[in-house]
């Protein structure tokens, strides 16, 4: 059975207490993108500048539990003043280390008999030791429901990143 | 079945309930979650249900299946009076006076008023036509509202809520002046907030306005009497009763009813079918278009007769004395580190406690409190504008049943101070 500790390590409560590169950016020039989870009602703000092929800054706004906080407070640790390929090759991998994870649960609830234990059938695909610390979050998805609030602020990134890469777009 | 505890039903409503003695009528609530005795304490949001719910519906399944108002073969007749006998008994319930006419069955509380909306909001509002909400509404009570204003050019007015959760109504006959319709929640399912419903009826008939209640919440807790109340629609849940999902309820006053249009199209709502139209049903069955959840409305008529048993009253006074036990527990234990939204006196709200505890987020609290056994809601409570009103994106929300005991409120905060501290 996955007990709170899989959930919140150390350096997520770290995050959530103390994130960073919290608040807006000017926008414009920056992009400015909200994400919502309807199913917490949670929000968050991106604003994000990019420039010459480079995410040169990025800024977290809105509330959330500290799951969604500190996932977005380590994404812009993680992807800022990063050239854009690498920035979408991070996004792909934590995507990734979320949805494989979630289409190996057991399929009805919370079985204790079927711990889906980590070590067992680790996808080989998912070089989660290049996400260096974002791997904290990998026991989110012991915990089916709170994945949303894990993803929130990267499928909001991704929009501003398509958003920012658009012609129509203000920048 | 399980042992009846008879307490309300003599009708001395101040003889408290046995909750712990009512609990082992459920069977789910002897389940254990990480370990631990469960504390089940999200009713708000759908409750359990008793053997004797589980019973019936079995037993129809099991004896009687066959499609209603259809065949005439035995257990077709027997079908259709188990169904129709559910009718009566729900109508029963909340004093309806032509139970047969008056009662709809539909899948939850939000088709019943969408059923309003479409049927008779198209054939009564126009362009320029108002129909007045309040900001304490749930998204089922708002949403249909604004589908029809996009559509048909309506104005949505507000009636807003103050600091201790109530309507502000000061400017009640002013906002209904003109409006068509008063669409408003009987009880809030965030604040526990018990709205004045025959005196906003009152003020909404002077305007010459309907008056719309949903019920979801109130109908569980509180003896009902749609008379009373002087609503014209009323609409509930059965899965918040201590019956099954799939089925809800609208009641319609019988003269209103008569002269609606139906509202999904299909079988069973007409009379007759030709190449150049139909000729609709009777009500109520001219808003069941296609076979009813018969098993389901099964179950919710044997929900009622559960609940009557218990005594309304005595449940009402159940979740007064439990709500006072646990705001004195939360002031008690955290202070000011606890804010219970809604209003402070017990009397004037139902057992649904909506909080914000520090700065924890309501989906970690609840996440602890799983950890501990306790089931509490964490979200919006599909009700974004109250949340906004509020200043909150969500709340965890603990409600209590007629389940529920003092220990369940004691866990409960036990497993807070816990979030607390690993939070800290």
């Amino acid at each position: 059975m996955p007990g709170l500790e899989d959930l919140y390590r150390e350096i997520i409560l770290d995050h959530y207490r103390s994130p960073r590169n919290r608040g807006e950016l000017e926008s414009p020039p920056a992009v400015r993108v909200e994400g919502f989870n309807p199913l917490c009602g949670d929000e968050i703000v991106v604003t994000l500048d990019v420039d010459d092929g480079i995410l040169q800054d990025i800024k977290i706004g809105g509330t959330g539990c500290s799951i969604s906080q500190s996932s977005a407070s380590l994404m812009s640790a993680a992807v800022k003043g990063r050239p854009l390929a690498e920035v979408y090759e991070v996004i792909s991998t934590f995507k990734r280390m979320m949805s494989i994870h979630e289409a190996s649960l057991p399929g009805e609830g919370s079985d204790p008999g079927a711990t889906g234990d980590e070590g067992v059938d680790e996808p080989e695909a998912i070089d989660v030791a290049a996400l260096g610390e974002l791997a904290a979050l990998q026991g989110v998805v012991k915990f089916p429901v709170r994945i949303k609030c894990a993803t929130l602020s990267w499928n909001t990134l991704t929009q501003g990143l398509d958003e920012a890469a658009s012609p129509a777009s203000s920048t | 079945m399980a042992q009846l505890t008879p307490a309300g039903e003599a009708g001395a409503a101040s003889q408290p309930i046995d909750a712990a003695a009512l609990a082992k009528d459920f069977p789910l609530l002897s389940r254990e979650i990480h370990g631990r005795p469960i504390t089940f304490l999200d009713s708000a949001a759908s409750s359990q249900r008793p053997t004797a719910v589980l019973d019936a519906m079995r037993n129809y399944d099991e004896t009687t299946h066959a499609n209603v108002h259809r065949g005439v073969y035995t257990i077709a007749e027997e079908a259709t009076r188990r169904f129709e006998g559910a009718r009566a008994a729900v109508g029963r319930f909340i004093g309806a006076p032509v139970p047969s006419r008056e009662v709809v069955f539909t899948k939850n509380a939000t088709e019943a008023l969408n059923l309003v909306v479409h049927s008779w909001g198209r054939a009564n509002l126009g362009p320029g036509d108002a129909v007045v909400l309040t900001e304490m509404e749930h998204h089922a009570n708002i949403v249909p509202w604004q589908m029809l204003a996009a559509e048909r050019g309506i104005e949505l007015r507000w009636l807003d809520v103050d600091d201790e959760g109530q309507l502000v109504l000061d400017n009640l006959d002013q906002i209904l002046d003109g409006a068509k319709a008063l669409s408003v929640t009987c009880m809030s399912n965030v604040l526990g907030t018990l709205n004045p419903i025959p005196q906003l009826a009152e003020a909404a008939h002077a305007a010459g306005a309907i008056l719309i209640a949903d019920a979801c919440q109130s109908v569980p807790h509180l003896p009902t009497d749609v008379t009373a109340l002087g609503a014209d629609f009323v609409a509930f849940s059965g899965h918040k009763m201590c019956g099954p999902t799939g089925i809800g309820v609208l009641w319609g006053r019988e003269s209103l009813l008569e002269t609606l249009p139906p509202f999904l199209g299909g079988g069973e709502m007409i009379l007759d079918v030709r190449r150049d139209g139909f000729t609709p049903n009777d009500i109520p069955w001219r808003f069941e278009a296609g076979t009813p959840p018969i098993t389901e409305a099964i179950g919710l008529g044997a929900a009622v007769t559960y609940l009557e048993g218990v005594g309304m009253e005595a449940i009402r006074a159940h979740d007064i004395a439990l709500t006072r036990y646990a705001l004195a527990a939360f002031a008690q234990r955290f202070g000011s580190a606890l804010t219970v939204f809604g209003p402070s006196d017990p009397e004037a709200r139902g057992g649904v406690l909506s909080f914000a505890f520090g700065d924890v987020h309501p989906h970690d609290i609840s996440q602890i409190l799983d950890e501990y056994g306790v089931c509490v809601r964490a979200g919006h409570h599909c009700a974004k504008p109250l949340m906004r009103r509020l200043g909150v994106p969500a709340t965890a929300r603990a409600s209590f049943a007629l389940y529920n005991d003092e220990d369940d409120v004691d866990t409960l905060v036990d497993a807070l101070e816990a979030a607390g501290r690993f939070f800290a």
